[in-house]
């Protein structure tokens, strides 16, 4: 009976050395000063800021490096001139063009499909329904930008996810889908011009060469 | 005895089977009347004049992206549109609403300023006929709330789903409690019997006996070895149980809305950068805002049946009550489908979090290497509750720079230093640690 007992102790102890962790909560830390910033941290909370949030909305009238005004308003009348007007400023390269592949197929394909043909995976789903094919559309520069600057019906905005550039490289991928679905001339490409790079680019590059010697990356605009 | 229970045991197994049985026959059964109600309720529509099966299809393709035919959408709800309307009159408008708003039709010009001038589609290619197939699938009764059929799905679930396992390892444990105190009965049984037969028991014999702890302490060798053993074990232990201090691997909070990973990167294959944008060109990978999760939550207010019997039985998660904290937060108002303006901001958890002196970055491994999200975070697609997979060491980060490659495709910076590196130091590949990846100012600066 004794062992017994010394038994379920032993076990007892094992048990409480193995089962610490509780996963619903972060593990203690030895010394932790270091762990701690002193600085603010992006989704900190701190009581300086209201509702205790370190996540605030930019300064009114601040402007996000790369940012471009778009005049057109999110009214009926502003898409159709946003359609009849707006063409797309940058060039058709094969970069941009790969870079709006990529983009599209993170941002667009869940729903209008990896062709365009409005197939995608919530299509299939069931989660979605009623997703247009390219086809059935009327595809322009224009209306591509202004619908995914400021959403149409039932598709949301994604201005907040993607920049201009990033945009129109959107544009690019969608307008040659259309092209394929429909079977029309795909956009002709043209080779990088070195001198002839739009503001935003020149401007990046301009970072790029005075950052080159330390390596690091600085991918980070727009935060 | 052991019969005895072995019988018992099967005729409490083939109980449980019959149970089990009878719990999914009751199931079907319950399902054809209702299956038969509808189709008796969709009968009459069928005198509007039109097909509601065919309808479906048409509705689904042409109609679902904006309405839906019990709630506002981004149009009305459309259950028995035929009665609000005359079917001219729809004709008219489901080919082309807007000439019919210009033409000043007092309703056309009504329903546009209900939902703020939203245009509709035209459809010019509907016929009558399509058009009088969609009206009759929009009769469709609304079929029941699923939440009462939660609850059976629950207890049905028992004998096959999730609890069946518990069930196995209780009837287990009891196998082996029987045994145990059968084992003991016979023990004594038998010894009852030695000792009625004048059988010599080794009792005496037995206190006669050294005790084994005297016999062990005598033995200088065994006392030796053993602390050796012991010490080494202990120290052992110990390494372990500091290695893990301030290590979160595992930490898996409850988050203010119950989120799933598992069915939103899972099962919808929604990429990962469609939410955490910025992990693209950021230190951060944001928590999304909620404006991300409006882009479609705005028109999915409810997860489909199966999705919610699933959250129901098996994580005991009523998701579309979750959609409606999101909807609080947000301030959406459902009904009328427009923002109140009173919103709440949401109180996420962080789970990975360095300590202030390793700087890490996400566009770096994202863009520029290439990293997917699932290398360091695991399996998220999997998740029901989002949990840190990798522990976040330095040295799981060192392991990590030492075997992975730098990509060098449509980079030109690192296939410069690629080419000038393997030159100097004939490296073969361009690892991360070959291209100062394991300097410490990398990281801690």
């Amino acid at each position: 009976m004794k062992r017994l007992l010394n038994l379920s102790l032993i076990f007892a102890a094992a048990l409480s050395l193995v089962g610490c962790f509780d996963e619903s909560k972060p593990n203690y830390q030895y010394m932790p000063n270091m762990y701690e910033p002193i600085g603010y941290e992006t989704y900190g909370e701190y009581e300086i800021f209201e509702n205790g949030q370190s996540a605030l909305l930019p300064a009114p009238g601040s402007i996000p490096r790369g940012w471009m005004p778009y005049d057109y308003p999110n009214t009926l009348e502003g898409k159709e001139m946003a359609s009849a007007e707006l063409t797309n400023p940058h060039p058709v390269t094969q970069e941009n063009l790969d870079k709006g592949k990529e983009l599209y197929d993170i941002y667009c394909a869940v729903c209008h499909g990896t062709k365009g043909d409005g197939q995608g995976i919530l299509m299939k789903n069931e989660v979605f329904l009623g997703i247009p094919s390219y086809a059935d559309r009327v595809v322009t520069d224009g209306n591509v930008y202004h619908v995914m600057m400021y959403g149409l019906n039932s598709m949301g905005s994604y201005a907040s996810q993607t920049n201009e550039l990033e945009r129109w490289q959107i544009t690019m991928h969608v307008r040659n889908l259309t092209a394929a679905l429909t079977g029309g001339e795909p956009l002709t490409v043209v080779e990088p011009m070195e001198d002839a790079m739009d503001s935003m680019d020149s401007m990046d590059a301009m970072v790029d060469e005075s950052h080159a010697d330390d390596s690091h990356d600085s991918t980070d605009e727009s935060h | 005895m052991k019969k005895v229970t072995h019988r018992s045991l099967t005729t409490r197994l083939s109980l449980t089977l019959l149970a089990l049985l009878l719990s999914f026959s009751t199931l079907t059964f319950g399902q054809e009347p209702a299956a038969a109600d509808a189709v008796a309720d969709a009968a009459p529509a069928a005198d509007l004049g039109g097909d509601p099966a065919a309808g479906k299809t048409l509705f689904n393709a042409n109609c679902a992206s904006c309405h839906k035919l019990y709630a506002k959408a981004t149009g009305p709800a459309l259950f028995g549109v035929g009665d609000k309307y005359e079917k001219e009159w729809l004709y008219k408008w489901i080919r082309n609403s807007q000439e019919l708003i210009k033409s000043g039709d007092a309703r056309a010009v009504a329903i546009s300023t209900e939902y703020n001038g939203a245009v509709m589609n035209a459809f010019p290619a509907l016929s009558n006929e399509d058009i009088d197939n969609i009206i009759a699938y929009t009769y469709t009764p609304k079929p029941p709330p699923v939440v009462p059929t939660g609850a059976t799905a629950d207890a049905a679930g028992g004998g096959g789903g999730g609890i069946s396992s518990d069930i196995i390892l209780a009837v287990l444990a009891l196998v082996f409690l029987m045994l145990a105190i059968m084992l003991y009965l016979v023990n004594k049984t038998l010894k009852r019997i030695a000792v009625a037969n004048g059988v010599e028991y080794e009792d005496k014999e037995r206190a006669e006996r050294l005790p084994i702890w005297k016999a062990f302490a005598q033995n200088q060798f065994l006392v030796l070895v053993s602390a050796i053993f012991l010490l080494l074990a202990s120290g052992y232990f110990a390494y372990g149980w500091m290695m893990q201090v301030g290590v979160d691997q595992g930490y898996a909070p409850v988050q203010p809305i119950h989120y799933s990973h598992r069915i939103h990167a899972g099962t919808n294959q929604i990429d990962c950068k469609y939410c955490h944008s910025s992990a693209r060109k950021s230190k951060h990978s944001g928590i999304p805002s909620l404006n991300v999760c409006m882009n479609c939550h705005k028109n999915i207010a409810q997860v489909g049946d199966k999705t919610y019997q699933e959250g129901i039985s098996e994580y005991q998660i009523d998701y579309n009550k979750e959609i409606q904290k999101l909807y609080d937060a947000v301030g959406w108002d459902r009904d009328n489908q427009r923002y109140t303006g009173e919103t709440k901001p949401v109180k996420w958890v962080r789970i990975h979090n360095l300590p202030d002196f390793a700087y890490f970055n996400h566009s770096q491994h994202v863009t520029v290497a290439g990293v997917e999200c699932q290398t360091c975070h695991g399996p998220v697609e999997e998740m029901e509750i989002m949990y840190q997979y990798s522990s976040l060491t330095m040295g799981w980060c060192i392991n990590c720079h030492r075997e992975t490659n730098v990509k060098l495709e449509s980079n030109e910076y690192y296939a410069k230093i690629h080419e000038s590196l393997s030159k100097e130091y004939d490296f073969p590949t361009l690892t991360a640690a070959q291209n100062g990846g394991l300097e410490c100012g990398k990281c801690h600066y």
